[in-house]
């Protein structure tokens, strides 16, 4: 076999792997949203979508997506700000890592033990004076548990992005007379700004289309796209407007990527 | 550098505290005689009897290793033979959408992949079961794998294949005992990875499990649905020291690879 043979063989296995894996289970998506639940071509399921239910669970999911970004956004960036002035940064971020490699059921199970009505945090309430709380099953729980999930998501291309700013930047700036803060404003947060997008895009995305947390601790009071698209594909039955709200959220998923403009890849590593 | 002000500390413990209380809070009353996750009563090892001792529970958690460990080495074929065809690719614009398309099952959620999936079983008739989780396992893993290898080859030196073509060793050789030795520590680690993301799947397999098969994951959610049960929490410590020993086997071959390699993990 010529060497040019060879290489093209590597593309057979691949190819067959793509085909199959990437671009059939989108092209039967987009096929089975136009039928309705007895196989029939429709686009029922289209302007479905587009009633004030569909709508308003949308803007729902987007909100509460947005409001977790901004949250592991807030505490993230600092975070990672600090973790790369301790001085065994390495060792820390794989510290903060760590709980990433937990099974997420797992980590979103400790919550009901620790939100319950007699679990840690309400114990610690108590002690503060403010009285046993109902905190699972809320839009609080929700939230506090989504950002801890995806917080190092966050941390991880800040810190990267942090990491290569050159630190001789950080000194010219205080050279020429600008205090801790100005740096921080004009040259520090402009500069890691890349990180930034990536972390958001790596916390958004999924926060959209996540459905064990909510059916766990928000106890179907949230109800996201993902949720609904579990709910049509396995409790209900109605594949077609599953494969709908499916296509209605990669749609969102490509404007965000394109919007925030960097690839994933770039923060991921 | 300026240290770190005493605040910024403060700040980090929180987060750290945060960070690790829940796993520290499940293990704990993984010991509680009280059958609560609060008011720790006496210490007991029940819990873990009631694990060790769940024939069910051990041939699923016997289930997710054999899906993990076959996905994870298959994936990683698939996986290398990928990087090494993008690699190959002369050009640019071929290349760019190849790596796009590579992308898309990382960058998608979860549901979306799920919900196609059980839609692509469903039309080539597949049944539901190991075949549809083991085939789903494999084919989110392979993205993986090609994204850790592909840089590793990028970074070779183009005259170390010369060379050895030079002395006369054909393609096979060249592949085996040239190019595959030198992506190893990648290869390595793509295969970790992999491993993991199978162990740490859930919606992927929620989707396409079907109902006489069942990961760990799956079985943690229907558990986890009806409420608290310390079995859960023993299991959980159990898992907990498990992944450990993989994140130090991985990162003891990544600090050989010469750098960490993207440190991904599912929504």
């Amino acid at each position: 076999m010529t060497e040019r043979a060879w290489r093209n063989w590597y593309l057979v296995p691949y190819g067959i792997w793509l085909v199959l894996f990437v671009i059939a289970p989108i092209v039967f998506l987009l096929y089975e949203s136009f039928l309705d639940i007895d196989g029939h071509w429709t686009v029922a399921n289209y302007e479905k979508v587009l009633t004030p239910i569909y709508l308003k669970m949308m803007a729902y999911s987007f909100w509460y997506a947005f409001l977790i970004t901004l949250v592991s956004l807030l505490i993230g960036y600092p975070t990672a700000y600090w973790l790369t002035k301790t001085r065994h940064k390495q060792l820390w971020l794989l510290l903060l890592i760590l709980p990433m490699w937990v099974n997420l059921l797992l980590k979103v199970y400790a919550f009901l033990g620790l939100f319950g009505t007699y679990g840690l945090a309400n114990a610690l309430l108590q002690t503060l004076g403010v009285g046993p709380r109902q905190l699972l099953f809320t839009d609080f729980s929700f939230v506090f548990v989504s950002v801890y999930i995806f917080i190092p998501f966050m941390v991880l291309p800040i810190f990267n992005a942090l990491e290569e700013l050159p630190p001789s930047l950080i000194d010219a700036a205080r050279d020429l007379g600008a205090s801790a803060w100005t740096t921080f404003r004009r040259v520090v947060f402009p500069l890691t700004l890349g990180g930034v997008k990536a972390g958001c895009q790596a916390v958004f995305i999924p926060a959209l289309s996540l459905f064990m947390i909510t059916r766990l601790v928000a106890g179907n009071r949230v109800i996201t796209l993902g949720t609904a698209i579990e709910q049509h594909f396995l409790v209900t039955q109605d594949w077609g407007m599953g494969a709908t709200i499916a296509v209605v959220l990669m749609a969102a998923m490509a404007v965000i990527v394109v919007l925030t403009g960097t690839g994933r890849k770039e923060g991921s590593r | 550098m300026k240290r770190t002000h005493w605040w910024g500390r403060v700040y980090l413990l929180i987060v750290f505290a945060v960070m690790y209380t829940p796993i520290v809070y499940l293990m704990y009353y993984s010991f509680n005689s009280g059958g609560a996750m609060h008011d720790f009563q006496s210490f007991t090892l029940e819990w873990y009897r009631d694990v060790l001792s769940d024939d069910r529970l051990l041939m699923i958690v016997l289930n997710t290793l054999v899906i993990a460990l076959l996905s994870a080495a298959i994936a990683t074929i698939l996986g290398v033979i990928g990087a090494l065809a993008i690699y190959y690719v002369k050009r640019q614009r071929t290349k760019n959408a190849l790596l796009a398309l590579n992308n898309v099952l990382i960058v998608s959620p979860d549901v979306i992949i799920g919900a196609s999936f059980l839609l692509l079983f469903t039309v080539a008739g597949i049944k539901l079961g190991f075949t549809s989780v083991l085939l789903s396992h494999i084919a989110f893993s392979v993205p993986i794998v090609v994204l850790m290898v592909l840089p590793k080859l990028e970074e070779m030196s183009p005259t170390l294949i010369d060379a050895a073509r030079d002395l006369g060793a054909g393609p096979w050789q060249v592949l085996s005992s040239v190019v595959l030795p030198f992506l190893a520590p990648s290869i390595w680690a793509g295969f970790f990875m992999a491993l993991t993301y199978s162990l740490d799947d859930f919606a992927v397999t929620f989707f396409v499990t079907g109902n006489g098969f069942s990961t760990l994951s799956v079985e943690i959610y229907s558990r986890a649905r009806q409420g608290i049960s310390l079995s859960i929490n023993a299991l959980s410590t159990l898992l907990f020291l498990f992944t450990m020993l993989l994140v130090i086997g991985y990162y003891v071959l990544s600090q050989k690879g010469g750098r960490m390699y993207g440190i991904g993990g599912r929504k």
